[in-house]
């Protein structure tokens, strides 16, 4: 019962890097939590402190050393490349720090290019696209490419991108860490909507202290552990509104 | 859909790189071309050198007075000249009258025809026809009689040579239409019992026209030229006394079989017929025959090797050319390694990246063989043209030109692709 409401665990999870021999160099030092599904949780942490490689594990694009990682009641560990592969298509959208938007393709063709992975149809996949484009406010640049589009334009077309399997997670890695208050303000706002409107779930890890406040929960990063976790102040904010 | 989304991928990749794909293409168009022009070339000559013999042809056995061959030598247990024996040709080892009388009546059934000629001059003496300041170029052509009945020519007026020409070897000839029209102004009733006086290497030659034949441009000639070397016909026995040559016999001359023989087997025979019978006691020569459909596989056995050898040198480009799409794509790979892993992260199993590489290096080698093609196509048809040929394109070598740039696009983009597809997701993401 109580595993049903659980979209993502981590049991003592370990991650080395391999920096030449002999040495190996522990990053991750068995970090422990979970996440319920559609609750929205903050990441901070300080430089270097392993929240980067902490998101990767639990966005299915590297594997821990050691420890137990159940993403919707899936166990990652024994997974195979390509079901990883299907996974992260299906189940996780990933919102980066620098885009990643694919070169020399327009944003209506980024947006669609997971939905095209997942094998949908032509005419369905544009018509999805666009309306996802549309959540984000970008439906008169959508015939551009990335070239032409500002930073925050970029990351609300990423965003979309994300959403185009309507993933169970969504994974953004500092997605304001590049832009300015005001525009990163509103890509907040994106993610409160997605969080609300849509039940998303949703893993942001950010430097802002104000940023992270706004989210249900607070886990703290040090040194590869889990330092401390803190209840936001969304749930009052929600409360105070409705 | 997956993969024409590919196809539109690469296309832009190559737009946005336009010198670099031109560059990288360079090896695949100029070894596709030569390809193609190279078998342009080749099927051309062929075709024009197989309905040239066709022509002449393709049932006709030649045969002449050759060089012993060293072989027989050794085996000629009467005399021993020793191997290799050479002696200047005198007029007792050629083909007497007798002895082709002898053959005609040794073989009544196989032999249609037995086909001589005599030119005056040699086989590139030209003469010139000139009556005030009109001229016309001739060359001056001698036929026995068997000639007429297997050649049609197409008498437009007078007559044709009759028996008494060839056995009194008259001073009459044969002019083609070409030739009235420059020196009588297409007056066949006006050329017709003239004089006409031909100069060949400062001798003049004179000959009674009794018929004008139709003109039919050689296979060999350049271009159309409103002044061709036409033949003057003359009887065979006319010409050989103008050579000097009345009471000689033949060096070599050409047989007409009937349907039904064997020409390779007749050839056989007749070599045997003549060795046994006439020349079993020459130390230095003998007969050889050979038939034209045997000249004409040799031939074509010998374009076809030259073809494919030079084919297999420029075979060699397409090779360099690949390499050089292997390494365009590697570079190609390295640059946009992040791409890759934001691709994995946002689902694409390796084997669509694995595809996705393979499909563009297909395209580049696709289009450079396209470009390949017409080059190729263009050069070939030039350089037939400018032999004075009409040239035959090949449409199953544009086939397999298509079917190998697209092999060599799989071929040299796999490994490539492979390398792409086998990038961990992350590191592949973390790449700067
Ligand atoms: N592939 C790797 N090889 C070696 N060391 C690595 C690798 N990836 C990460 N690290 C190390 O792991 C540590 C944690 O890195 P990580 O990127 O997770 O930090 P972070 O908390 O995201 O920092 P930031 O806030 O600056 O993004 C760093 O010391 C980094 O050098
Ligand atoms: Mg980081």
């Amino acid at each position: 019962m109580e595993n049903s409401n659980i979209m993502l665990d981590l049991r003592d999870i370990h991650k080395s890097f391999f920096i030449g021999t002999p040495n190996e160099f522990e990053v991750l030092h068995g970090v422990n939590f979970s996440v319920n599904k559609g609750e929205f949780v903050s990441i901070v942490g300080q430089s270097g402190s392993g929240k980067s490689t902490l998101m990767n594990i639990i966005g299915a694009l590297d594997r821990p050393t050691a420890g137990e990682y159940t993403l919707d009641g899936i166990d990652i560990e024994k997974a195979k490349d390509h079901e990883l592969s299907i996974l992260r298509n299906k189940k996780i959208g990933f919102v980066f720090q620098t885009y990643n938007l694919i070169a020399r393709t327009n944003a209506l063709k980024n947006v669609e290019l997971p939905m095209m992975y997942a094998g949908m149809g032509r005419s369905e996949r544009t018509e999805r696209a666009k309306m996802l484009l549309e959540q984000v406010g970008m439906t008169d640049r959508m015939m551009h490419n990335p070239d032409e589009l500002s930073g925050g334009q970029k990351q609300r077309v990423a965003i979309a991108r994300a959403m185009a399997n309507d993933p169970a997670i969504i994974l953004a890695d500092e997605p304001t860490g590049a832009l300015d208050s005001a525009t990163g303000r509103l890509i907040m706002d994106i993610f409160h909507r997605l969080h609300e409107e849509q039940g998303k779930t949703i893993v942001l890890i950010t430097h802002s202290p104000e940023l992270s406040l706004e989210t249900e929960r607070i886990i703290t990063l040090k040194d590869g552990s889990i330092i401390g976790q803190s209840e936001g102040t969304w749930n009052k904010n929600a409360k105070e509104v409705g | 859909m997956l993969f024409t989304e590919n196809i539109l991928v690469a296309l832009a990749g190559l737009k946005a790189n336009i010198m670099r794909s031109l560059l990288t293409m360079l090896g695949i168009i100029i070894g596709i071309a030569s390809v193609i022009a190279i078998m342009t070339v080749g099927n051309s000559i062929t075709l024009i050198v197989n309905t040239t013999m066709q022509d002449l042809g393709a049932n006709n056995l030649e045969m002449g007075v050759v060089q012993r061959s060293i072989d027989e030598e050794q085996t000629d247990t009467g005399t021993s000249y020793g191997a290799g024996y050479v002696r200047e040709m005198t007029d007792d080892d050629l083909i007497s009258p007798e002895m082709v009388e002898a053959f005609r009546k040794e073989y009544p059934d196989d032999l249609k025809y037995i086909i001589m000629q005599e030119q005056i001059g040699t086989y590139a003496d030209q003469g010139k026809v000139t009556e005030g300041n009109k001229n016309a170029n001739v060359k001056i052509m001698g036929y026995n009689s068997d000639y007429f009945q297997f050649k049609d020519i197409k008498l437009i007026d007078g007559r044709k040579f009759l028996n008494r020409d060839f056995r009194d070897a008259k001073k009459v000839c044969l002019v083609t239409d070409k030739l009235v029209e420059r020196i009588y102004d297409g007056d066949n009733d006006a050329a017709i019992g003239q004089e006409i006086e031909v100069n060949l290497n400062g001798s003049y030659y004179k000959y009674h026209i009794v018929g004008v034949y139709e003109y039919v441009q050689d296979q060999f000639s350049f271009g159309v030229s409103d002044n061709p070397v036409t033949e003057l016909v003359i009887p065979y026995e006319t010409a050989r006394n103008e050579n000097h040559k009345q009471n000689k016999g033949y060096e070599y001359f050409t047989l007409v079989t009937s349907v039904n023989t064997d020409n390779d087997t007749f050839a056989t025979t007749v070599r045997d017929y003549f060795n046994v019978n006439f020349y079993s006691q020459n130390d230095a020569y003998e007969i050889a025959v050979i038939s034209m459909a045997s000249m004409m596989d040799s031939m074509n056995t010998m374009i076809n090797m030259i073809q494919l050898a030079l084919s297999v040198i420029a075979g060699i480009s397409l090779v360099v050319g690949g390499i050089g799409v292997m390494n365009i794509m590697l570079v190609s790979i390295t640059e946009r390694t992040k791409e890759i892993g934001t691709r994995k992260a946002l689902g694409a199993t390796n084997g669509s990246i694995r595809l996705q590489f393979i499909t563009e290096s297909v395209v580049i080698c696709l289009i450079g063989g396209i470009i390949g093609i017409v080059c190729g196509c263009g050069l070939g048809m030039l350089a037939v043209k400018l032999m004075g040929y009409d040239a035959v394109i090949s449409v199953s070598s544009i086939v397999i030109a298509v079917g190998f740039s697209m092999a060599i696009g799989i071929f040299f983009g796999y490994y490539p692709a492979n390398k792409a597809a086998k990038l961990n997701p992350i590191d592949a993401l973390r790449y700067e």
